[in-house]
């Protein structure tokens, strides 16, 4: 189980982003993307997912193009981005569990709960998700990384709008991914600290196209 | 997959159950649409009778116009369209999902308020009878036809405007055989069949069609 | 493999501008004999017509462009949609304008013939009404077009736009011409191409080969102006400027 990448080319609009680009994801493996405002990181990232076409190179999952197996791949990967996903109308446990339940698995509402409970979201499940703070909202969107089974994680800016407590929370449930054989590509300036795994360092910066 | 038609449907029936305004928005529009035209060019009742079917339609296609912006707006601007896409299911299930669900919520209610035209324009309940069972045939092609351009018109800005500008054009049969089938049955000789049929015709092949074309649409304006 | 060169923006502006003279001239020429030949050598009057038939040469030949290029328009964009080739979306683009100028021109020529031959501007013939609609698609695919600001998701949502709108005009060609079912035959119109004379038929094909001509040549003029819009950060284009 991997994901790699080999001489990836991305254009948005008239200029190219980055060219070249080539990296390996194993198990137990955590990549950070870096790189300045402007040099391609949301779009190298959508360009994983699948959901933008790269000029020029190859992105395999399992040795195999992820054009060619497109609903497998999706299978394997969850992506969190700057969007939580939630509906305001929804309680925080209807939200979780459709979202959830989107991604391809099913969790009974017993562990949605427990799940919740863990983003310290206790007593504010029943409670439409228009009335939470910021903060909970987007505790609402991370409780998802609690249930989901899919290998691969791919978060974009995951600690953006949390507090000190959740950050520590998110932190350990990454390393806990990694520790169990999963594997992460964050774009964040935040350390996670790891107990078990390797941590991996991309920097856009270095395979930007000159004009 | 069946699972996750039927969940998409749920939530979004129970969203806009939770925001009743939003339907009711599109169902008044459509009546006030209706009862403008008789006080805009007179009362007389063979007139109103001549006008009605052509009246009914063209309110019932601005409404649905009106309802379509919404369709993929609120799932886009809050990240959960992004998500659909990157669903392990076909998108073209989940969004056909969606159109059904968009359907039941503009489409049917205007089949139902139907006969609320009939009393205003003079129609006898036969008549009635037949609008309310073109608009079930025909309105479904405007969701159908309706999700294309929404998809492809998707955060733009004056997106609503620029909707009606590509899709209405492409109503026209619809139109014409909606409102031609209940022209029929109130002023000549009452054979509908053929107009049942090929509206039906048009149905199949939209619900054939669509959802596929919709998703490819979203896709390309979700890139 | 010498025609997969030129699907490069880059080898085929040079291409397009050596055709483009040609593409004048011929269409000056063509459009000049037809118009003669269809002025002068045809019959003073048709039976039933006057002499303002002769306006037909235009509006024929325009009505012919109108609907040939949006067909144009559909190929170039699903050519684009199957091979990503960004030089046919150009060319989808570029070709919808003159399209929708080609349909403005046959729409008030065929005003003015209705105007001197039935008395009026407008008539809902059904091939007139065909003629709006197909100029309604136009608009709404120029309207699209330039609403999108990021081009290559502007040049894939119009090609599927045209698509659709090319999926649903047989449907729209049938109910215009048949809008109640139960009377059809009656309104079915006649093909008028039997028992044409000869001279009219050679003036209306010759006056829309020019038409075609001149399509081309605008066609290749707004392409090459899309290239160097759109690769305005490339070395070859900077070279361009440069010499």
């Amino acid at each position: 189980m991997s994901l790699s990448v080999s001489n990836l080319q991305c254009t948005r609009g008239d200029y190219p982003l980055f060219s070249g680009l080539s990296f390996q994801l194993e198990p137990q493996q955590l990549l950070f993307l870096q790189g300045q405002n402007g040099s391609g990181k949301t779009t190298l990232i959508r360009t994983l997912c699948g959901l933008f076409l790269a000029d020029k190179g190859d992105i395999c999952w399992q040795d195999k193009k992820i054009q060619t197996q497109l609903e497998t791949y999706r299978a394997a990967l969850f992506y969190l981005g700057h969007f939580n996903a939630i509906k305001g109308d929804l309680t925080a446990l209807e939200n979780l569990q459709f979202n959830h339940d989107l991604s391809g698995q099913h969790a009974d509402e017993e562990a949605v709960l427990d799940a919740l409970e863990k983003m310290g979201l206790f007593g504010y499940e029943d409670v439409p998700t228009r009335q939470l703070s910021q903060g909970q909202k987007r505790r609402v969107a991370l409780a998802r990384l609690i249930l989901n089974q899919s290998p691969l994680w791919i978060l974009d800016e995951p600690f953006v709008a949390l507090d000190a407590a959740a950050v520590e929370l998110l932190q350990t449930i990454i390393s806990k991914k990694i520790s169990t054989g999963g594997m992460a590509i964050l774009t964040t300036h935040q350390v996670v600290p790891l107990t078990k795994g390797k941590v991996q360092h991309l920097n856009l910066d270095d395979y930007k196209v000159q004009i | 997959m069946l699972n996750t038609f039927f969940m998409i449907l749920q939530r979004d029936v129970k969203l806009a159950l939770r925001r009743r305004s939003e339907i009711f928005t599109v169902l008044f529009f459509f009546i006030i649409v209706v009862s403008l035209f008789p006080l805009g060019i007179g009362f007389d009742e063979k007139m109103l009778q001549g006008i009605a079917p052509g009246v009914a339609w063209i309110a019932a296609l601005l409404a649905s116009m009106l309802a379509l912006e919404r369709l993929f707006e609120a799932d886009y601007a809050d990240g959960t369209l992004e998500q659909m896409l990157l669903a392990p299911q076909p998108l073209s299930v989940l969004v056909f999902a969606k159109i059904t669900a968009h359907w039941l919520l503009t489409g049917l209610p205007l089949v139902l308020v139907a006969p609320v035209v009939g009393l205003l324009y003079h129609l006898e309940a036969e008549t009635v009878g037949v609008m309310m069972f073109m608009l079930l045939l025909g309105t479904p092609i405007l969701s159908m036809i309706g999700a294309i351009g929404a998809a492809l018109t998707l955060g733009l800005r004056g997106g609503g405007v620029l909707i009606s500008l590509l899709i209405l054009p492409l109503y026209l049969p619809v139109l014409v055989y909606g409102s031609g089938a209940v022209y029929e049955s109130a002023l000549q000789s009452g054979n509908i069949e053929p107009h049942t049929l090929l509206l039906s015709a048009f149905l199949l092949l939209s619900l054939i069609f669509a959802p596929w074309a919709t998703a490819a649409a979203l896709k390309i304006s979700l890139e | 493999m010498s025609l997969f060169k030129y699907s490069a923006p880059m080898n085929f502006y040079p291409l397009a501008g050596r055709l483009i003279p040609l593409f004048w001239i011929a269409a000056l020429l063509l459009i000049a004999f037809g118009l003669y030949w269809g002025f002068f050598e045809t019959p003073y009057v048709l039976s039933d017509q006057k002499q303002y038939y002769h306006i037909l040469f235009v509006h024929v030949a325009a009505s012919w462009m109108g609907m040939w290029l949006y067909g144009m328009m559909v190929f170039w964009g699903l050519v684009g949609l199957i091979f990503n080739t960004r030089l046919s979306f150009m060319m989808a683009k570029a070709t919808a304008v003159t399209g929708a100028l080609m349909q403005l021109i046959a729409l008030v020529s065929g005003a003015v013939w209705g105007k001197v031959s039935w008395g009026t501007w407008w008539e809902w013939d059904p091939r007139l009404t065909l003629s709006l609609i197909l100029m309604f698609l136009y608009i709404g695919y120029i309207a699209l077009q330039s609403a999108i600001d990021d081009p290559r998701r502007a040049d894939k949502a119009s090609a599927v736009l045209a698509l659709l709108g090319s999926a649903v005009l047989p449907v729209i060609y049938y109910s215009v011409n048949c809008p109640n079912p139960n009377e059809c035959a009656s309104l079915h119109q006649e093909s008028s191409f039997k028992g044409v004379e000869f001279n009219i038929l050679l003036a209306m094909l010759v006056t829309a080969l020019g038409f075609w001509a001149y399509s081309f040549a605008t066609i290749l003029m707004r392409v090459r102006n899309i290239i160097l819009e759109r690769e305005i950060n490339t070395q070859w284009v900077a070279q361009l400027s440069k010499n």
